[in-house]
């Protein structure tokens, strides 16, 4: 565990010089690509910030009424039994359906317990390894003309509940 | 989709605030969320900007291309049903290097593309999914991905005292269930082999 931890700290300064680098070598104006692609980060960001008031204000409003604290309490009992946190459960729900939605809970689980406390880290990992399966499937289905999806389905779930169960197993390790 | 998610947050908040007393802080809430969005997204711009900007010098030097032209061996063996001159290979190649690399704006277009070209090769059922699409999807799906740059980001926002120390934990998470995909993908693949006496 250790060692990925190592690999966290480094890997950020090691891709930064191996990109750089291998601009250089290609004769690239590196710096002016650079500036180049910062432009396309800042409209992204901008592009998403309606999207992203939206969902915190909708979370937002769905947390203070209490509303997630009593989903809490009901599902504590059964989600003890599983070693997985209960304030997860929406989150791990949504996650499946809506991207921006997920990012919506996450954020509030950032918010509410911090990103370094346990819940925090389950919450870091898993997000980082899971994907929007109904979306994804039905985007990419479309664009092939597909109506039988035959065996993704049940491939895609069991991808998400192995990151889940990593994401939790290594959040006790960290 | 979202349209009726975002509803029932909205509806089950505020009905649910008004029966406990909560709607002072329902008001807080939703006042106080949009503006600490807002925040989030100021953060974000730098470490988003970082990151594109690093990505766009990878792409301008061909790292992309370098990268789909050295996974070939990998992908020959991840889709056996695809010729691999065919140009569903380098779509998917492109694909998944650019969901790798965190290049969200490359991965769709190149993976609707390698959606469309695995359509051609699917001449037998053209409604139904076939093995290279139904393993392209669960690996797409299993989301390898090497820096989560929006959780660094939203961790950086929330105080996290190290926000880049999940990325050794999220690549094993990734790992583990690009793995798990794969696994099955094999077992399914072989199993309607078998079945169709190899013809699938």
């Amino acid at each position: 565990m250790k060692f990925f931890l190592i690999i966290s700290d480094f890997i950020i300064p090691l891709i930064m010089l191996g990109i750089v680098a291998h601009g250089i070598r290609k004769k690239r104006p590196v710096y002016d690509d650079f500036v180049d692609g910062a432009k396309k980060g800042i409209k992204t960001v901008i592009g998403i910030m309606p999207t992203l008031i939206g969902l915190m204000v909708g979370v937002g409003v769905l947390r203070s009424s209490g509303f997630l604290d009593m989903l809490t309490q009901v599902t504590q009992k059964f989600s003890d039994k599983i070693f997985f946190p209960a304030q997860l459960i929406p989150l791990t729900f949504i996650r499946m359906f809506s991207s921006s939605a997920a990012t919506g809970l996450a954020l509030d689980i950032f918010n509410q317990y911090g990103p370094d406390s346990y819940i925090g880290i389950v919450t870091s990992i898993m997000m980082s390894c899971t994907e929007t399966i109904f979306y994804t499937m039905s985007v990419y289905c479309i664009a092939a003309g597909i109506k039988k999806t035959r065996w993704t389905l049940p491939g895609a779930l069991l991808c998400t509940f192995a990151g889940i169960v990593a994401s939790v197993l290594l959040a006790r390790m960290m | 989709m979202l349209n009726y998610i975002w509803a029932v947050l909205i509806f089950i908040g505020v009905v649910y605030g008004a029966l406990t007393g909560h709607m002072p802080d329902v008001t807080n809430g939703a006042l106080d969320s949009a503006k600490s969005a807002v925040e989030l997204c100021i953060t974000m711009l730098g470490v988003m900007s970082l990151w594109t900007g690093l990505m766009e010098i990878a792409t301008r030097s061909g790292i992309i291309e370098t990268f789909t032209r050295k996974i070939i061996p990998l992908m020959r063996w991840l889709f056996p049903d695809v010729p691999a001159e065919h140009e569903a290979m380098s779509h998917m190649s492109t694909n998944m290097i650019a969901n790798f690399l965190g290049l969200g704006w490359a991965a769709t277009p190149a993976g609707l593309l390698a959606m469309k070209s695995l359509a051609e090769l699917n001449t037998k059922n053209s409604e139904s999914a076939s093995n290279a699409m139904c393993a392209f999807l669960v690996i797409n799906i299993s989301s390898i991905q090497l820096i989560p740059v929006n959780i660094i980001a939203y961790r950086s926002q929330y105080g996290s005292v190290n926000p880049a120390s999940i990325i050794g934990p999220a690549i094993i998470a990734t790992t583990v269930s690009t793995v798990a995909g794969v696994i099955f993908c094999r077992i399914a693949q072989r199993h309607r082999h078998s079945k169709n006496g190899g013809a699938a």
